[in-house]
């Protein structure tokens, strides 16, 4: 019997074809240079298959009539971020004892370079955020957006209040003055007297029955450890819907098929 | 929304998003442009009101006022519309609770196929009527000046006891001033009237012991002022005598 010819072994599988047209790039080695970086993006994709994934985030349809109310939701993101930067660097100096944290404020106030200007986009930067996420929510809410599908996506953006919220009232006591200290402690009273929970809760936050030494720093890790990380957390979800679900149409767009399907309609009706 | 109505929207929906545009660059110019907005509005503020400090934390001090960041005060006003000792826990943790959890709900209740705000009559007007009221608590929370003020006539029987009560009874006056007492509590004509109950007559309601031991040991949300107690008695004794004088 004859036997079958083996196929030839494929050349390197790894190796991409040319790239069309003649004169494409120098040759050599300045060519190779030219293709490295495409080439290292094609290394990770192989790998992650990331590239898959941010076309279908950039590259989905955004519906007819999306309008500038429609920025509110990135820009509450943007605004967090930009708290996120500027708390890192003032974390870099801020020392959570109750002794040190005035004077620490202080030493970034009048001796880092450009401290109190970092130090007022943190502060200011806070109701920058809440505006904008009330702004967001009104939007939502008066465009109807909760409705059927998202339903999901506004119960995780009410959530996501509570913890902006909850930063603001634990990020309000650390530059330690006498404001933020009394506002605090009136603060915690307040949740004191909330039925069941409200003791325990005021117990908590003061880490004791009175506030003391270790209030201010358990305040801090709430501050800068625990609510930041379920904030990401629940922002990256939040925006995973919007991406599946696709961002509402303005509620008063209506919705008109194109020509061909109208014309199908009546061909077939 | 029934099964009809959701496959309805998702059609129109369908219908208007093949239609648009797409996300990158098109959404994302705007929404970029709207960063550079957000990010100029912080610079300037941080650059124009600065992040001062205030006087260092100071649990003995007398001289504070408790008031929290502006976006809180719609709930610290709402403590002072509703007033009725019984009715503060309600104030303070049960109507923002109710609040949060019709909020949580907002589309298990409202299940309506309209999206449309003028055709959803109810759920718009609610909308409205909450953004009004949080935005005059807020203002009403803005416009409550710091009260360190408190001028109160000398009492008659005060006066008849000599001059010595009378420097008393000041000096009590200022401490309570100084001690934001005022921020909660009437003093006649001065202070806010609420949350907590007014102290215009507070002495003939309450003996100086009782007014000292709700001092040291008060109900929440008033801050206690045992630390004035240890560091400086003269002056707490002063606060106690002030308030007991009170008729
Ligand atoms: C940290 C806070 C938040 C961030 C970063 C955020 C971000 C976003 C973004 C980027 C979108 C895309 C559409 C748009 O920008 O309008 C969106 C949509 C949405 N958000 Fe938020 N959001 C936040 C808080 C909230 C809150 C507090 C609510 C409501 C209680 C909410 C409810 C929704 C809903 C229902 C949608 C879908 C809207 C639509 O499809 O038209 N979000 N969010």
């Amino acid at each position: 019997m004859a036997k079958l010819k083996l196929p030839a072994a494929p050349s390197n599988p790894l190796s991409s074809p040319k790239r069309p047209g003649k004169d494409y790039g120098p040759s050599g080695g300045l060519g190779h240079a030219g293709e490295a970086g495409a080439s290292a993006v094609d290394w990770i994709d192989e790998r992650t298959s990331l590239s898959g994934g941010l076309r279908w985030a950039m590259f989905r349809k955004v519906p007819k009539g999306t309008n500038w109310f429609y920025t509110l939701g990135s820009s509450t993101m943007f605004a967090f971020l930009s708290q996120a930067v500027t708390g890192v660097f003032l974390a870099m100096y801020y020392d959570p004892s109750a002794t040190r944290a005035y004077a620490s404020i202080q030493y970034i106030n009048n001796e880092v370079f450009l401290g109190e200007f970092v130090h007022g986009m943190h502060r200011w930067g806070s109701s920058v955020m809440v505006i904008l996420i009330f702004l967001h929510m009104a939007r939502t809410f008066f465009f109807g957006a909760y409705k059927y599908p998202r339903e999901l996506n506004w119960v995780i953006g009410v959530a996501l209040l509570v913890m902006t919220m909850t930063m603001s009232f634990s990020g309000y006591l650390l530059p330690f003055d006498q404001r933020s200290y009394w506002a605090t402690i009136v603060g915690v009273n307040i949740n004191g007297t909330g039925p069941l929970v409200g003791p325990y809760l005021s117990e908590f936050l003061r880490a004791g029955p009175y506030f003391g030494a270790t209030t201010l720093s358990r305040f801090y890790a709430i501050h800068m450890l625990m609510v930041p990380g379920a904030i990401a957390a629940l922002m990256g979800f939040h925006l995973y819907l919007v991406a599946k679900l696709g961002t509402t149409a303005p509620p008063w767009v209506k919705a008109k098929p194109s020509e061909e399907l109208s014309e199908e309609k009546v061909t077939v009706g | 929304m029934n099964k009809k109505q959701k496959e309805q929207y998702l059609r129109d929906y369908g219908t208007l998003k093949s239609q648009g545009k797409p996300f990158f660059p098109y959404a994302v110019a705007k929404d970029s442009a709207m960063a550079v907005v957000v990010m100029a509005v912080i610079v300037a503020m941080a650059i124009v009101l600065g992040a001062e400090l205030g006087p260092k934390a100071d649990p003995t001090s007398t001289t504070y006022t408790p008031r929290p960041e502006w976006y809180f005060f719609f709930l610290f006003e709402l403590l002072k519309v509703i007033k009725a000792p019984a009715l503060v826990p309600l104030a303070t943790i049960g109507v923002p609770t109710i609040c949060l959890i019709l909020l949580f709900l907002l589309p298990f209740y409202d299940r309506g196929a309209e999206r449309r705000p003028e055709r959803r009559p109810i759920a718009t007007t609610a909308g409205i009527f909450v953004v009004c009221a949080m935005g005059y608590l807020t203002y009403l929370g803005a416009s409550a000046g710091p009260p360190t003020q408190i001028d109160i006539p000398i009492p008659t029987n005060i006066a008849s006891q000599g001059p010595e009560a009378v420097t008393n009874f000041k000096a009590g006056s200022q401490v309570v001033a100084q001690s934001g007492c005022a921020a909660c509590h009437q003093f006649g004509e001065n202070g806010n009237s609420g949350p907590g109950p007014a102290l215009t007559k507070i002495g003939a309601r309450l003996p100086a012991q009782a007014i000292q031991r709700t001092l040291l040991n008060p109900s929440a949300p008033m801050p206690s002022f045992s630390a004035l107690s240890e560091e400086s008695p003269e002056q707490f004794a002063q606060m106690v005598g002030f308030l007991a004088a009170l008729k």
